[in-house]
């Protein structure tokens, strides 16, 4: 079992190093979680799911899935916890003390490099989901749609969601009829 | 009583936001300068880019510094200051915590249900689809400022995929890249 300072510590770790919202932090999630098998390549699909699925904040619900699924509540409070104490902290210094924060030279620089390097980090955990995903050609049909209508037709991911669930809850009432008859 | 007014807002941002971070600006932007007042539009402008070069959930960058702000302006000491940032943070994060936990729940009862397993097979090609929505809009001319933004790119994309370098140290990396070059 995992302990609970163990929890706090990853997510404290992972919280401290988010940048650009919380999707980049899937690669870290997988390598800290996944590649230890505390987590299996199917709960972690199924707990990025749900987050992105879920209200509020991606990063966040990350943590309360995941903690969740180790310890239970106590879990989920402590991986929480853990993820919003570093970008806390780090924000009240910088509305503290570095008023002047995003103007200096060498956080500047510093974000030119780190800012295409979080393309990738979202990139390649994308990749390796959609290998370990049994995919079929509805699955490809709405990966495609979906980033079609947002990107190019700025449509918002609540209504993708929302028209996801009905069709998906439809056809699987549907098929069950259906079996259930024969 | 501007702690509970503070308390109130995030809940509520925190509440509606889904599809991630960015969804959320134009709503925390509308709250609480349009709404409330409590901070300008230039203040506004200053907190995104912070919360671009920081570490953090966008959510909890713009609740920590907001709730600081606002209590700073109104002339309270450091520590009712704090105690701001501390209320706006705590109300942001509340509501997917319980959102999330019941979520939980429900999952652990219901996930070998047909129904429920039908729409997460259709919510999982959704998500990635959503998640390579997120690496597209960064792929930017803000992001992305010159050849030198596509190799590093490039190069992260190459040491995740072949786990050469952990996500973490990527971003370490990268940002030592970043003002060596720039």
């Amino acid at each position: 079992m995992v302990s609970l300072g163990k929890i706090f510590w990853i997510f404290a770790k992972i919280g401290a190093f988010t940048i650009g919202g919380g999707i980049p932090m899937i690669a870290a999630i997988k390598k800290e979680l996944v590649e230890r098998q505390w987590l299996t390549d199917e709960d972690f699909i199924d707990i990025i799911t749900l987050a992105q699925t879920a209200p509020g904040l991606f990063a966040v619900n990350i943590a309360i899935l995941t903690g969740h699924k180790l310890r239970g509540t106590k879990g989920s409070v402590v991986a929480t916890i853990g993820s919003a104490l570093p970008p806390f902290i780090i924000i009240l210094l910088v509305a503290m003390f570095f008023t002047s924060y995003k103007d200096n030279e060498y956080v500047i620089k510093a974000f030119k490099g780190i800012r295409p390097a979080v393309v990738a980090l979202i990139g390649v955990p994308m990749l390796d989901m959609l290998r370990s995903t049994r995919m079929r050609w509805w699955s490809w049909l709405i990966v495609v749609s979906s980033m079609t209508l947002v990107c190019l037709l700025s449509v918002s991911p609540i209504y993708i969601l929302i028209c996801v669930i009905a069709v998906a809850a439809f056809v699987s009432w549907y098929n069950n009829k259906k079996e259930v008859r024969r | 009583m501007i702690y509970v007014e503070l308390f109130l807002t995030f809940f509520l941002i925190g509440m509606f936001t889904i599809g991630g971070g960015y969804a959320m600006l134009s709503l925390i932007q509308n709250e609480v300068v349009t709404v409330y007042g409590w901070i300008t539009d230039t203040t506004f402008t200053d907190i995104v880019a912070i919360s671009q070069m920081t570490p953090g959930p966008i959510g909890i960058n713009s609740a920590t510094y907001i709730g600081y702000e606002v209590l700073r302006q109104s002339g309270a000491s450091e520590f009712m200051s704090i105690l701001g940032s501390f209320t706006a943070t705590f109300a942001v994060v509340l509501p997917s915590f319980i959102i999330v936990l019941m979520l939980c729940k429900v999952y652990e009862k219901w996930k070998n249900h047909y129904m429920f397993q039908g729409i997460m097979q259709g919510l999982k090609p959704a998500t990635l689809g959503l998640i390579g929505t997120a690496a597209l809009s960064l792929s930017n001319p803000d992001n992305f400022i010159d050849w030198k933004s596509f190799i590093i790119c490039m190069a992260a994309f190459l040491a995740l995929h072949y786990k050469k370098i952990g996500p973490l140290s990527i971003i370490g990396l990268s940002a030592l890249v970043g003002l060596l070059v720039y």
